[in-house]
């Protein structure tokens, strides 16, 4: 218990220390830039099948149900309401935690492991600066988008399956399909995503960071981060999602 | 590679002690690095060699004592002032510590463009070319790590600390895992750095062949404190147990 309490406060001095670091100049626009990259472009394939998929399974295995009631009318806006709400920033955050957080693990880990970050260090350069705070804006920021845009290609899934099955017009189907969806959803997917990128970020870089026994340690860092990253996730989820429909809405 | 007339000291540790939970692998140790002279630690393995050679990089903060490294006392330094030091300090480590991301001309470039962000694409390029060719490895510019040898990791980590011409050289066990002549040629790469930059260089390592071809002067760490120090003959001259038993089986070893 009381190496859990220490856990926690260690990680608790680490979220600090990027907080501290994030905003005192020099910034490392470069690195940050890099990782934008790295998080983003080549996540891009992988959201795009993972969310078309996505939209597309879900409003297949809805229609069923909703036919029953003759209410396949709804499933624009009932696939708007799911993945604009849930899955498009759901699925994104553990798409990345999988992907992204364990490839910083590994690589942070087998940084430090291999003496790279001493090597940074002795170089005049700070690690911290360089390889952390810019792995976790980078995460914080992109998430959100990658979730916006998994939202999209999402609707774009169940427009086809409507579309097959309809012959719905595309026009109709995204009018009825935001008919349900305000500004607070969206702002909500925002900041969820951000939360969901900042932690994806901060489990990876602790973990790797803090890597030791050599090659061990960084396969373990890597396997701490993803795992670490989905459980808070979906801890975060119900909190945010308990919070918004009890005070916002 | 001898300590030179005027004896200016470059580093000074004094009473240097630390502890890594029940175990003290420094106690109480007093150094002085003059400039212009290569300083050899011999020890075992888990002497406190690696330990004393961080702390003068100021990687590791002792638990008592006092570092003065170019006239400035380490401890007292706030993270700018340290890594400001650390342009005018060279540290190759024992695994070489390449950027395994980068290729060697981004690994060589990487202190340069942090350090020096008014230079121009020109003069990094210069400073890349003259690196590589006192290393002797021009033609790896374009190569990843992963495709260099050993041998030639090390010498592109070196390369690697001289972009910045650094007062100070300090290396990790610079001939550790290498066949006998490419730590010949390490050897003789360590003599000319020392020859063509006018560093002052502290050479950590268990290699006596590395110590004797490197080291204008000797010192040699035994349970956390010095137990001889002079010339390679001189310290080996010792009827001390410990230091005839590292003579004997670092030959026999070697042989």
């Amino acid at each position: 218990m009381k190496a859990f309490f220490l856990r926690m406060y260690d990680i608790y001095r680490f979220a600090l220390r990027f907080f501290q670091e994030a905003f005192v100049p020099p910034y490392e626009y470069k690195a940050i830039w890099d990782q934008f990259f790295e998080v983003g472009i080549r996540s891009l394939f992988i959201i795009s099948l993972t969310g078309f998929i996505t939209g597309l399974v879900f409003t297949k295995q809805s229609r069923s149900s909703l036919a029953e009631f003759g209410a396949t009318s709804w499933l624009p806006s009932l696939m708007a309401i799911a993945i604009i709400r849930a899955l498009a920033p759901l699925v994104t955050a553990l798409i990345i935690a999988g992907k992204v957080g364990s490839n910083i693990g590994a690589e942070l880990g087998s940084m430090k492991v291999t003496e790279q970050v001493d090597a940074m260090e002795v170089s005049s350069t700070n690690p911290f600066k360089f390889l952390v705070v810019s792995r976790i804006i980078a995460t914080t920021c992109i998430v959100p988008v990658l979730a916006s845009y998994m939202g999209l290609v999402g609707m774009l899934g169940a427009y086809l399956n409507v579309h097959t099955n309809e012959q719905t017009g595309f026009y109709l189907f995204f009018q009825a399909a935001f008919v349900r969806i305000s500004f607070l959803d969206i702002y909500v997917l925002v900041f969820k995503s951000a939360v969901y990128g900042f932690t994806i970020g901060l489990a990876g870089c602790y973990n790797g960071y803090n890597a030791d026994q050599g090659t061990v340690g960084v396969g373990r860092a890597a396997n701490t981060s993803v795992v670490v990253s989905m459980f808070l996730i979906f801890i975060e989820e119900m909190i945010i999602v308990t919070l918004v429909n009890n005070y916002l809405k | 590679m001898t300590v030179t007339d005027h004896k200016e000291t470059v580093i000074s540790l004094r009473n240097i002690r630390k502890r890594f939970g029940p175990l003290e692998v420094l106690r109480g140790v007093d150094l002085d690095v003059y400039k212009g002279e290569n300083l050899v630690v011999l020890g075992r393995s888990g002497s406190g060699k690696s330990v004393l050679i961080k702390i003068i990089a100021g990687m590791l903060t002792p638990d008592t004592g006092s570092v003065i490294v170019l006239g400035e006392d380490i401890r007292s330094l706030g993270p700018r002032e340290l890594q400001a030091l650390r342009t005018r300090i060279g540290f190759s480590f024992q695994s070489s510590a390449l950027y395994d991301g980068m290729n060697v001309r981004a690994n060589l470039e990487f202190p340069l463009v942090r350090n020096k962000r008014h230079l121009g694409r020109k003069e990094i390029d210069t400073a890349v070319a003259r690196v590589l060719e006192d290393v002797g490895l021009s033609q790896t510019v374009n190569q990843m790590p992963s495709e260099l040898s050993g041998g030639q990791k090390k010498r592109i980590g070196i390369a690697r600390t001289l972009i910045l011409q650094p007062e100070i050289m300090l290396y990790d066990e610079p001939t550790a895992g290498l066949d006998p002549v490419t730590s010949a040629n390490i050897n003789e790469l360590i003599n000319k750095v020392q020859e063509q930059y006018n560093t002052s260089s502290v050479i950590i390592t268990h290699d006596l062949t590395c110590a004797k071809a490197t080291g204008g002067r000797v010192v040699m760490l035994s349970e956390g404190c010095f137990l001889r120090q002079g010339s390679f003959e001189e310290v080996f001259a010792s009827d001390d147990a410990r230091v005839k038993d590292f003579y004997n089986y670092n030959f026999i070893t070697t042989a």
